[in-house]
């Protein structure tokens, strides 16, 4: 195993770990609030309207739009984690097949794996009042991640050509 | 490969089974549980909406807590689902990385009992806690089910804790024992690969794309036809309710569709990219071996193009949505019969030996 399959698979599996640690964390203690939350103003917002407040239903359901991109920021965090790190550590056992040199590789290597960190926690610090920090973050995880992987499945079909 | 009584073919099998069982208890859940919910929720919303119209407090919050409840049924279905197959997919995985754990033969099988354990525990028990509610329960918002969820997770952290134990303590230079390095040296496994690596690719792209143009346009979306909708409500205009209404459906289904085909494209790919691994110990015909892949490189890439077409091919897309995933579940079914005719192979061997 070479520094970038050792690379690889460790960040995939400590990501993975911190992943499922946020799922149990979020579960036991935040999910059923959040829920109840955004069904609560969604009703509310009903309410209101039947009580012929449709200011006050239109506040009601503005906060509905808020609680649901936070639930939705929640979820997709821990789900994004696990599944790049599932992808760092299957990488990491067919990176012999991705035919570039073993310096490129391992920057490859780094910039997937910094990716596969960066872009799930600039989702979830969207939620908090570092918000604008949160989208950029999530913006350079993200391009980190596909360009890195766009460049490693062109190594993977470049080792295709003497076949 | 996958000696017998090792930790690496229990992971190897238990992982392909679970993948399997997720797979199959989607089809099902999609048929008999999404769809007939998603109709009851409309049906509900509809019913608060005139409720509004009779200023009718009461019937509002009645509504919503039969919604909350269909919402719960439906969310713990889809939780089961996804974390099946993603189990499936980390036991994988764990069995890909035995021969660099760095652990004896005996620990490595007690982490991948443990694994199993928990993998096995916390699917079933999120399916239940619709049913189970907060029965019995000593916790006001969590019930009985919800707890063995968690504990079913805290098993499979501890088990991947020590796995990544196991993998320092290699990478610091001690010797692991057992386990056999897989490889993806034949036609098989390349074509596995480089699939699985571009439906990847194209998950990532569309998930990028989706997020910078629809996520929020979606949600503001939403609020402006629920705005008009407590509007009309209110004015008792029960007509434009019901045509909001018919948008509101249509943006949920254009909303949930792209949400399913990101999700769906990236499963599929990384199952691609783990059965590559696999397939030189998948005890088939060479000929045969190869058929298998191709079902499940057609079936694999069927499937999110399928539902993506289903926003505007309807029933005919979910068709072939459905025959992609049957050709998946198949093709998967075929190389762990394989896989097992390989493990069986090689204890007769042993067995003889002895």
């Amino acid at each position: 195993m070479d520094r970038s399959q050792r690379l690889l698979i460790i960040a995939g599996l400590s990501i993975a770990i911190v992943g499922m640690l946020y799922g149990l964390w979020y579960a036991v203690f935040d999910e059923h609030q959040t829920l109840e939350r955004l069904g609560g103003s969604l009703a509310n917002s009903f309410v209101e309207a039947a009580r012929g407040d449709l200011a006050g239903a239109g506040s009601e359901l503005e906060s509905y739009r808020q609680i649901g991109s936070e639930y939705a920021r929640e979820v997709h965090a821990h789900s994004h984690w696990i599944t790049l790190s599932m992808i760092l550590i299957v990488l990491g056992m067919a990176y012999e097949r991705v035919n570039y040199s073993a310096s490129f590789k391992f920057v490859l290597a780094s910039v997937l794996s910094a990716g596969a960190v960066v872009f799930p926690l600039g989702v979830l610090l969207q939620n908090f009042p570092l918000g604008m920090l949160g989208k950029l973050l999530a913006q350079i995880g993200s391009l980190a991640v596909i360009v890195s992987f766009l460049l490693i499945t062109l190594g993977l079909f470049k080792s295709a050509a003497p076949d | 490969m996958f000696e017998s009584g090792g930790a690496q073919r229990l992971l190897a099998i238990g992982g392909m089974l679970l993948v399997i069982t997720g797979m199959i208890f989607g089809d099902i859940f999609a048929v008999f549980i999404l769809h007939p919910n998603n109709a009851l929720i409309g049906q509900a919303m509809y019913g608060a909406a005139q409720a509004v119209a009779e200023q009718d407090v009461t019937t509002i919050l009645e509504r919503f807590k039969t919604i909350g409840g269909l919402l719960e049924n439906r969310g713990t279905k889809v939780d089961a689902h996804s974390h099946i197959i993603q189990f499936g997919y980390l036991a994988f995985l764990l069995a890909l990385v035995q021969p660099y754990v760095a652990l004896s033969q005996q620990a490595r099988y007690r982490l991948a009992q443990l694994f199993l354990a928990g993998a096995v525990l916390l699917p079933p028990s999120v399916f239940l806690i619709y049913y189970v509610g907060l029965s019995y329960s000593p916790f006001q918002s969590i019930g009985w089910a919800s707890i063995a969820a968690d504990f079913g997770g805290l098993l499979v952290i501890l088990a991947c804790l020590g796995e990544l134990l196991g993998l320092c303590r290699y990478a610091m230079g001690y010797a692991s024992v057992g386990g056999q390095r897989l490889l993806c040296e034949s036609w098989e496994s390349k074509a596995l690969l480089r699939g699985g690596a571009l439906l990847l690719l194209t998950g990532f792209i569309f998930g990028a794309y989706y997020a910078a143009t629809h996520f929020s346009q979606l949600s503001l979306k939403e609020i402006s036809i629920l705005t008009l909708v407590l509007e009309n409500s209110a004015q008792q205009d029960m007509a434009a309710v019901g045509a909001a209404f018919t948008d509101y459906g249509m943006l949920m289904a254009e909303k949930a569709i792209k949400i399913a085909t990101h999700a769906h494209v990236n499963e599929v790919g990384m199952l691609l990219l783990l059965l590559a691994f696999i397939q030189p110990f998948v005890l088939w015909s060479d000929r045969w071996k190869k058929r298998w892949v191709c079902v499940a490189i057609v079936g694999a890439a069927g499937l999110p193009v399928s539902i993506f077409l289903e926003l505007k091919y309807g029933l005919l897309a979910g068709a072939f949505a459905d025959i992609s995933g049957l050709l998946l579940i198949v093709a998967l079914l075929a190389m762990l019969f394989g896989l097992l005719r390989h493990t069986g192979y090689l204890d007769t061997k042993e067995d003889n030996r002895g």
